[in-house]
């Protein structure tokens, strides 16, 4: 019976793939509801229930500051790349000019460079800016690090977009900036979507420049006030506390792709870009 | 009512010129179609017209007016495209008032209209649908509506049937040639390569080849009298026979033409003669290709079915002499 035999190796493989993306998490969960000497031993199920640690992280210090400094962060980042990379990807993807090819390909090229070759120089940027410190350095340096990304996906998918609609919408007498908001925009929003996510999801977790652009608790973000988290003496590693901001900060994640997801179907089903 | 003329109007793309001069006057009103083989320029020219493209070099005018670096919607053209081009996340009515609210029409005014167009084209249960839930023929019927609804002075089309089926195309064609006697102050510029939209729709007909206006006319003299080999092989279906050799010297030419309709079959003492090679029956009428010894067969229409076996020898005649002499450069003699 080979059919039954694939279909078995098929879900024993999604099952591994799931088991092994889900499990960390899962562990998070549990572990943030032990409390005391159980946190340190090791069990699969769900042994205790406590949200002491849930209270004394949204208790202690700024931790709600900081959940907002990443809502903020992460929301205008989304903003303001997807406004920046839709009219990029407008002229890339629609006005013939010259070295519109290299262009795309210079802009691919900046998202090659590992963040910490560039560290020291955007340091350097920031502080001449003034920014330093402030949530805007971390909107300028993730938007700077988003950019590539973003717009090479939506120039891509702005190209794939008939040129006739577009045609029909200039002999109607719109503008650019008309096609682009009331024509193409509604036509992209599964790649919004997707990219406005990832874009959202890479300023949240982002770690390196949130701890070296920024020096005082209240403008820290999540990601790097829990890696400082610190317990009641120096040798004292707070895992609970540490386990129930970690959920804290996933759920948005999970509830946005829950979110999207839908649309990012939908508008895939939907198809409706032919006529 | 706008008179639109082309002078020495030219389009390259990089170094390849695909318009190479084209002086052409369209009249108030007028239906005028562009027909050619692929590639021959129509659409080109349709989009120079419309300011889609870039002219590269001659003048365009409506109404004297230089319309050279005016946008589509400045010159007052609407166009309906081959592709139907309607915005997929629009409800038909909302594709039809797209244009009137950008240029910040009142909202009754808007309702009027295209309420009147829907009606015209009879798409009025339509208007909360969105185009993914119309048929081919209802959305380029709504793409017409949309066009419409613009009131424009010209009206351009770039063979806005060829997606449709056979029926439906009949169908869709007979409404653009109502469209068009009520629009009686619009001037109208179609594009076709199917040359019975051309004969039937069209005032006058422009024939381009290679970037180049071969003809304009009307179909009829386009029929009757071909100004070369290209046009009066391009008009008229099935084509018109070319003969040459003894068979054109006969007629003191390089090349004859005869239409398969002007050509009957004779019992004796026909013009030619030869073996019947096939005959292909529409039930209305049927072609007979016959081998006179030509490089190519003849092919003679007849009204009805064929009366005639393959292998049969037939003698075949011009009815009236109605024959077309060209010489050597394809032009008549
Ligand atoms: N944007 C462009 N860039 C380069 N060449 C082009 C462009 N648009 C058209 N051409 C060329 O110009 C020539 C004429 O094209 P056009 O589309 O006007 O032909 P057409 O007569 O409409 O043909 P068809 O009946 O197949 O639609 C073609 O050889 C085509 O390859
Ligand atoms: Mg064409």
């Amino acid at each position: 019976m080979p059919a039954l035999v694939k279909q078995t190796a098929f879900y024993a493989l999604v099952a591994i793939i799931v088991l092994f993306s889900v499990f960390p998490f899962y562990y998070a969960i549990i572990t943030s509801f032990k409390t005391g000497n159980s946190l340190f031993t090791i069990s699969y199920l769900p042994t205790s229930f406590s949200l002491a640690n849930y209270v004394s992280v949204i208790e202690a210090g700024s931790f709600t500051r900081n959940l907002l400094n990443s809502v903020i962060v992460s929301s205008l980042v989304v903003m303001l790349s997807l406004l920046i990379a839709i009219t990029a990807s407008f002229a890339l993807a629609r006005v013939r000019f010259r070295g519109r090819s290299l262009l795309l390909l210079t802009i691919l090229s900046v998202s090659m460079f590992p963040q910490i070759a560039v560290l020291a120089g955007l340091f350097e940027v920031i502080r001449l800016l003034g920014l330093y410190n402030t949530l805007w350095g971390l909107i300028f340096s993730y938007t700077i690090f988003t950019l590539p990304f973003t717009v090479w996906v939506l120039t891509t998918f702005m190209r794939d977009l008939p040129v006739e609609i577009e045609e029909a919408a200039i002999v109607d007498g719109a503008t650019p900036w008309v096609i682009i908001t009331k024509v193409f925009l509604p036509l992209m929003w599964p790649a919004m979507v997707t990219t406005g996510l990832l874009a959202f999801i890479a300023a949240w977790n982002e770690f390196l420049f949130a701890l070296t652009f920024t020096s005082s608790t209240e403008t820290r973000t999540v990601p790097v006030i829990i890696a400082l988290l610190t317990g009641n003496s120096a040798h004292e590693v707070p895992w609970g506390a540490i386990m129930a901001a970690s959920v804290i900060v996933t759920v948005p994640l999970v509830v946005l792709v829950l979110i999207f997801q839908r649309k990012i179907i939908s508008g895939l089903t939907a198809g409706g870009v032919k006529g | 009512m706008t008179t639109i003329r082309l002078k020495e109007l030219r389009k390259s793309f990089g170094n390849f010129d695909v318009i190479k001069g084209v002086n052409l006057e369209i009249n108030p009103c007028e239906f005028m179609v562009f027909v050619g083989p692929s590639g021959c320029g129509k659409s080109t020219l349709l989009r120079l017209i419309s300011g889609l493209e870039d002219i590269t070099s001659g003048t365009l005018s409506f109404d004297d007016k230089v319309v050279n670096s005016l946008t589509p919607s400045q010159r007052g053209i609407a166009m309906v495209f081959q592709s139907y081009a309607l915005y997929p996340h629009m409800t038909v009515y909302d594709n039809m008032a797209f244009g009137l609210k950008l240029a910040k029409g009142g909202a009754d005014e808007i309702r009027k209209r295209v309420n009147e167009a829907a009606e015209m084209l009879q798409i009025t249960e339509y208007l909360d649908r969105l185009p993914k839930q119309l048929s081919g023929g209802q959305r380029q019927r709504v793409a017409i509506g949309r066009a419409i609804v613009r009131d424009p002075k010209v009206f351009l089309f770039d063979e806005p049937l060829s997606n449709l089926d056979a029926a439906l195309r009949v169908a869709t064609r007979l409404e653009i040639a109502k469209l068009h006697a009520k629009m009686h102050e619009t001037t109208m510029i179609y594009v076709t390569h199917d040359q019975v939209e051309a004969m039937t729709l069209a005032d006058r007909i422009c024939v381009l080849r290679d970037g180049n206006v071969e003809q304009v006319g009307t179909p009829l003299e386009l029929y009757e009298k071909p100004q070369s080999t290209f046009v009066a092989g391009f008009i008229g279906s099935p084509k018109m026979n070319f003969l040459t050799g003894k068979f054109a010297e006969a007629y003191k030419a390089d090349t004859l033409g005869v239409r398969p309709e002007h050509l009957q079959i004779v019992e004796k003492a026909g013009r030619w003669q030869g073996k019947l090679l096939l005959s292909e029956n529409l039930g209305s009428e049927s072609y007979l290709y016959i081998d006179i010894g030509a490089q190519e067969p003849l092919v003679v229409r007849q009204d009805g079915t064929a009366r005639h076996q393959p292998g049969e020898a037939l003698h075949v005649s011009p009815i009236n002499d109605n024959v077309h002499r060209f010489d050597k450069a394809g032009k008549p003699a």
